[in-house]
């Protein structure tokens, strides 16, 4: 049996993004419930193991863990014998023997979750691994953004995003959410421009069919979504900014900025927000912002993510 | 015209490949008819009645069941979705339809749940579907209703109401829709090309019946004109006043 590893948006595909999507759906339904939880994974093992700090990823992995009935293990690199010395692969394969099913890593380094998939039998959820991806946030960014354009337009949620138009705005280069971003909204079919400063912006985007974009003023003034991105200070080692209150001038979105945005035009940010450098406090809590429906959806995402990865047919 | 949608879209990639039909539309209208009365009479009315179709067989059923009800009864009658795939002991990942979530609309607390499928087979679903209502509220009681029950029970589960009862094999395919009920053999995809079928299914699909068909139910029932369903109602169909 292959295990359905999901380590970049590219393994899902159009497809099995969709598939997430459905199986989301009926998450969502139960979570909504008296009694938010289900028997599905009864029995099964998730561990989170996180090399690198987080709050909402780890959290929302445990309640959609929790929320199936699996059973959770939280792995702490600051209390652990990788403080004596231990390495990350022993680690994981103590681990794997003690009969984890899942682990949801994360990493500072990119490619961390792939090299972990290689040494242990349970299946592994990339949680974000340096500037590489972040792919569950890129499924629950579909899911509310899906859900979002659907009560705008007061229709059924689609599985296709054809026609919307997406500013990724900031710190792209540095930002694995924005590389799961563009390969999964570009799968539904969304049409995305990248704002920022070019020191900001990835030198390799000609193979990543999206727009680039200096002036985010131009931009703004035809989109249907802005997603703001975090700009990632402790990433930015060289001098690639003259000042955090220049960035905040040009690509942040202002008050101002925000004001000028036709009034259906949604926003979205991955958290963690630094509110006054990237986003306005305010703008972050109007009623455009769409910054608490994705934490929201995360869990029902994640949930659907970790079914797929361990839900298997023992009999028929 | 039997290989419908929904079984054609098995996850196997398999078709069934209809024998006979049993049922035809309007013998399927007769049994949810009497199916109405006996749910009507069993229960003395209407009042606190919620009718919840499962996933999705059922729910088209418990539709046509909520109409006759307010029909017959005058009283209008909620109408629930359930779907049991993360109630299973089996955990399959099928393939997830759009739309196919559950939708309870009232708190089952305190109400009497009839529950509608099209086949009661093992009863590892209707198990399922116990655990998962047991999860929207504690209902007074809960009666099943199935159009088809073929036997082969896994676990001690029996129907309140039954459209007809059907002896099968256990490695025959009954297909329900209000449609009608087709019995047949699951084979491979590929249309009119019954050899080398998936593994476990008899080789010889399509043409006559096989010896040991269906003891009570005569095997060779024209596609036109099915056996009559109605009249003698099945023997174990709610014996009236039997809690439980």
């Amino acid at each position: 049996m292959t295990r359905a590893d999901l380590l970049s948006v590219a393994d899902l595909g159009r497809e099995g993004i969709v598939q997430v999507l459905h199986l989301a759906d009926s998450f969502a339904e139960v979570s909504e419930r008296p009694m938010p939880k289900v028997p599905a994974l009864r029995g099964r093992t998730v561990a989170t193991v996180f090399f690198e700090a987080s709050t909402r990823t780890r959290l929302s992995f445990e309640a959609a863990a929790k929320r199936l009935s699996a059973d959770t293990m939280t792995f702490t690199p600051a209390t652990s014998s990788l403080t004596k010395g231990e390495s990350m692969r022993d680690t994981v394969e103590t681990l794997d023997a003690m009969g984890v099913d899942a682990m949801v890593v994360r990493h500072a380094s990119a490619g961390a979750p792939e090299q972990i998939s290689r040494w242990v039998r349970a299946g592994v959820v990339n949680a974000g691994d340096g500037q590489h991806e972040h792919p569950t946030q890129a499924l629950l960014d579909c899911f509310t953004l899906r859900e979002a354009l659907a009560a705008r337009e007061g229709r059924a949620p689609a599985d296709d995003l054809s026609g919307a138009r997406i500013a990724i705005v900031g710190d792209v280069r540095h930002s694995r959410v924005a590389r799961s971003g563009v390969l999964a909204f570009r799968a539904l079919g969304a049409e995305l421009v990248l704002v920022g400063p070019p020191t900001l912006l990835p030198p390799d985007t000609a193979s990543w069919g999206v727009g680039i974009a200096h002036d985010l003023d131009e931009v703004l003034a035809d989109v249907d979504v802005v997603y703001v991105l975090r700009l990632q200070v402790e990433r930015i080692r060289e001098c690639l900014l003259p000042s955090l209150h220049e960035y905040s001038a040009r690509f942040g979105l202002t008050r101002d900025r925000a004001a000028r945005l036709r009034p259906d035009v949604l926003v979205m940010h991955p958290g963690p927000m630094v509110r006054g450098l990237e986003i306005d406090a305010e703008v972050a809590s109007s009623p455009r912002s769409l910054v608490t429906r994705q934490v929201h959806n995360g869990v029902a995402v994640r949930m659907a993510v970790l079914f797929r990865l361990l839900a298997r047919e023992v009999a028929s | 015209m039997a290989e419908r949608e929904r079984r054609s879209a098995r996850p196997d990639g398999r078709v069934l490949v209809p024998r006979s039909v049993l049922m035809g539309p309007a013998d399927v209208r007769r049994a949810l008819v009497r199916i109405a009365h006996e749910v009507l009479e069993r229960n003395h009315g209407a009042e606190d009645l919620v009718v919840v179709g499962l996933q999705s067989g059922g729910v088209p059923l418990a539709e046509r069941l909520v109409a006759l009800l307010e029909e017959i009864d005058g009283t209008a009658v909620p109408l629930g979705r359930l779907d049991v795939a993360f109630y299973r002991d089996d955990i399959a990942l099928r393939p997830v339809r759009p739309g196919e979530v559950t939708a309870i609309p009232v708190d089952l607390t305190g109400r009497v749940v009839v529950l509608v499928d099209d086949v009661l087979f093992t009863g590892r679903t209707v198990r399922a579907a116990l655990d998962a209502l047991a999860d929207h509220g504690r209902a007074r009681a809960v009666q099943l209703a199935v159009m088809v029950d073929r036997g082969h029970r896994e676990l001690p589960i029996r129907p309140d109401f039954v459209g007809k009862n059907l002896p099968t094999r256990r490695d025959e395919t009954v297909d329900v829709s209000i449609d009608g009920v087709t019995i047949g053999d699951l084979a491979a995809a590929a249309p009119g090309s019954p050899p080398d079928a998936a593994p476990g299914s008899p080789p010889d699909a399509a043409p006559g019946p096989p010896p040991d068909a269906a003891p009570g139910s005569p095997p060779d029932a024209a596609p036109g004109s099915p056996p009559d369903a109605a009249p003698g109602s099945p023997p174990d169909a709610a014996p009236a006043g039997d809690p439980r």
